[in-house]
Parts: C-alpha cells; sequence; structure tokens
C-alpha cells in the first residue's frame, strides 16, 4: 500500500541461498516499495517478511548486518571524497576497512585516478560505481539492489553483473529490479511480476 | 559500537568544514540579534543588565533553531540517511552521533561568543562566568530536542516553520532555567539551583531524545 493505493496483494515468495530474484514490472508497479518493504524501510499493511524464519521486525540489527540495499539514492556523500564515503559505509555496514582496502576496491570499480576527489564533481556514472563499491567489501548475504545498472556503461554493467553472479554463486542472495538480466552460471533465477498488466 | 559513533561525528564535522558558510550563519545571526538591542533600547546600563540575560538565552534559542533544519535534511536528501536506517548499528546511536556534531558546529561557538556578547550589556565578571555554564549546559539540551522536531518535518513542505512551532514551546523550560540562572546571580539569589535543573534537563534529554528523534526518523522515512 502507498497511500491509498494497493500495489501488491497476496504476495509470496522465499529466496535461499544462491538464488537471484528479478523483481520486473512497469513503472509505477510498486518495485521499489517492494524492495523497500524488504528491507524493513516501509511496513507492509498486512503479512510478514521473515529472514531465517524470524520476522525482520523482532530482528532489526540482526536482519540490517545481513542486508546491503542500494537504492536510487545513491548513499553517498558530494562533500567528501570516494575513498572517505567508503570508509564511512563500510563502518556503517559493520565491516570496517582500511584505507588502502578502500582504494583498492575503488581501484577495481574503475574508478582508477578519481579516488580523492570529492563526489559531487565526478559524474552520474562514477557516483554510481562509488555507491557499487560497497558491494565489493561487503559480506553481507542479502544484497537488495533497486536499478543498479542505472547510469552505467557497458564496460561498468559487465563488472557489476560478474560481482553479482560471483555472490550467488558464492551461496549469496540477490534482489534487483533492472531491465538488465546477469547470465547467471551457478545459482537458481527466480522471477517476480508485478502489476496487472502484462 | 563507539567505533560507528566516532566515525559518525567525524563525518559530520568533516562535512561542516568543507561548507564553511553554513557554519557561520546561525553564529553571524546570534551575534547580530544580541547586538540590535541595545541599539534599539540605547545605552542605559541598567535596563541592559536586567535585559541581559533573557535577550542572549532568547537569541541562542533562535540561532540553534536555525541550524536545525539543515540537520537530517541532506542526510535524506542523498539518501545516506536511509542507510543509517538500515545499518547494524542501534539508530538512536547514530543520531546521537549526528546531533554531537551538529552540537559542536553550531551550539559550541554560541557558548564561546554568548559571554563576549554579555560585555555589551555591562554585566560584571562573575555574570558572564554563570551565563557561560549555563549556555554549555543548556545548549546541548536545545539540539537534542530540536532533532525530535527536525526528525518529525523532515521531507514535509514548509518544514522550516513547523520545525519552529514544534520545537520552540519544548525550548521553554531551558530559556526559564538558562536565563534564570544568570539573573538569580544578579540579584544575589546565587544561580546553582538553576543550574542543576538545567543539568537535569539536559541530562533527561540525553537519554530520551535519540530514541525519540530515531522513532520519528522511521516514521519519515517510509
Amino acid at each position: 500500500m502507498r497511500g491509498d493505493r494497493r500495489l501488491f496483494a497476496d504476495l509470496d515468495l522465499a529466496l535461499d541461498a544462491g538464488e537471484l530474484l528479478y523483481v520486473h514490472g512497469h513503472n509505477g508497479s510498486g518495485k521499489t516499495t517492494l524492495l523497500r518493504a524488504l528491507c524493513g524501510l516501509i511496513r507492509p499493511e498486512d503479512g510478514e517478511i521473515r529472514w531465517n524464519g524470524e520476522d525482520i521486525r523482532s530482528l532489526r540489527e540482526d536482519f540490517a548486518r545481513d542486508l546491503l540495499y542500494l537504492g536510487h539514492k545513491n548513499g553517498i556523500k558530494g562533500d567528501l571524497t570516494a575513498v572517505e564515503n567508503l570508509q564511512v559505509s563500510s563502518v556503517l555496514d559493520g565491516f570496517p576497512i582500511t584505507e588502502q582496502q578502500a582504494w583498492a576496491a575503488l581501484g577495481r570499480i574503475g574508478l582508477d585516478g578519481h579516488e580523492d576527489l570529492e563526489t559531487k564533481v565526478l559524474s552520474q556514472g562514477q557516483q554510481r560505481r562509488v555507491a557499487l563499491a560497497r558491494l565489493l567489501v561487503n559480506r553481507a548475504p542479502l544484497w537488495i539492489l533497486d536499478e543498479p545498472f542505472v547510469a552505467l556503461d557497458k564496460g561498468a554493467v559487465e563488472l557489476l553483473q560478474q560481482v553479482i553472479r560471483e555472490h550467488v554463486a558464492g551461496g549469496g542472495m540477490v534482489v534487483l529490479t533492472t531491465h538488465q538480466e546477469v547470465p547467471l552460471t551457478d545459482g537458481i533465477v527466480k522471477r517476480l511480476k508485478l502489476g496487472w498488466r502484462d | 559500537m563507539f567505533k560507528v559513533f566516532a566515525w559518525i561525528v567525524k563525518r559530520d564535522l568533516m562535512l561542516a568544514m568543507r561548507h564553511r558558510a553554513d557554519l557561520f550563519t546561525a553564529l553571524f545571526f546570534f551575534v547580530i540579534v544580541v547586538s540590535l538591542f541595545p541599539l534599539g533600547i540605547g545605552p542605559e546600563p541598567n535596563t541592559l543588565r536586567e535585559i541581559a540575560p533573557g535577550v542572549v538565552w532568547v537569541a541562542a534559542l533562535l540561532a540553534s533553531m536555525l541550524a536545525l533544519e539543515r540537520l537530517f535534511a541532506v542526510d535524506h536528501a542523498d539518501g545516506t540517511l536511509e542507510q543509517m536506517l538500515l545499518a547494524p548499528q542501534p539508530v538512536s546511536l547514530l543520531v546521537l552521533g549526528k546531533i554531537t556534531a551538529h552540537w559542536l558546529v553550531t551550539g559550541l561557538p554560541l557558548v564561546v561568543i554568548g559571554p563576549l556578547l554579555g560585555l555589551q550589556y555591562d554585566l560584571a565578571g562573575d555574570a558572564l562566568g554563570v551565563l557561560l555554564i549555563s549556555l554549555l549546559l543548556g545548549t546541548p539540551a536545545l539540539s537534542l530536542i530540536g532533532a525530535i522536531g527536525a526528525a518529525l518535518t523532515l521531507g514535509l513542505r514548509g518544514g522550516g516553520v513547523l520545525v519552529s512551532l514544534l520545537v520552540l514551546p519544548l525550548y521553554i523550560p531551558v530559556l526559564i532555567f538558562g536565563a534564570g540562572a544568570v539573573e538569580a546571580h544578579i540579584s544575589g539569589l546565587g544561580g546553582e539551583s538553576h543550574l542543576y535543573l538545567l543539568g537535569a534537563i539536559g541530562i533527561a534529554a540525553l537519554f530520551l531524545a535519540p530514541l525519540a528523534t530515531a522513532a520519528a526518523l522511521r516514521v519519515s522515512a517510509e
């Protein structure tokens, strides 16, 4: 429910280790709302969301430790450099990294030479890369990604696909909304279609 | 856990240092408002001495409220607030970190400059000392209480006006005991009891405000 509008109902799905879930749907069908509800940012009108069999509302911080959410907003500070951003978010995520690790992760995501620039001077795609660098340093099993490929160039898309593939192959779980599929080598793909129109 | 708190404080201080213009807005507002009264009322030392504590404290109230709007608004806009709510740390701890940084940036300068402005009102040295202590005890409470209002009005249109309507009534006890401490000292009654109460308000706010703010942020983020 968003406002007075019912976006979806009778939703029942389960995700196991090593599985990837695509959430499809036209604009406004409630993909983002569903993802935010899965994170616990929005309380569903009715029903439960469970993690390891327990309601996420009662797990709270224990669930948060196992979760990495990347929404439409990058969640990075324009006035901090890429390295500072990554370090702060890694501390917040509960997986503190050293400055060297932050530099290495940013290098891998393709930000060589831009690590110590304030992120507000970077392009949209580069800012997205800074946000995505969290995926490289985080060991949370569940990733919830809302349109992760937006604003990325071809090389970055391939890199991200590879990162997601590795995560799923390593027993991780990924929920994502996208129009770009990730070819998996290992693991199970599930699909969820939202909205009454095809 | 303390590490996360320290990082949040560090991050917000770093951000403030890179935006020095914002840093000085509240401080200059405070200086100008306090300086306007002697100009408007006239240089009669006895009158000025009498109104000094009230004027300084009301100005401090308004100045600290002026800075509230930015407390969570920027984090809300760039998505870092979302990430804080999803972090595996108690949200109230992160909130306390943000409030601490906010007080260091906007509250502490008021404490330092307050006695200096008191000189314009011909306050005696010991009265200035009491003013300093009362500001030191009172301004953290202002930041803590104000954070609740800032969190509640987050993302609302006209939030700035709303926050003043919400927060100013809650500031009244701090104003009464803060200004009262200096007045009582000047009149010879001794300001200790007022200062104790001011400290008590601060401690109560320290425990309750982060929890209330965290709950308000969760509602505002939905």
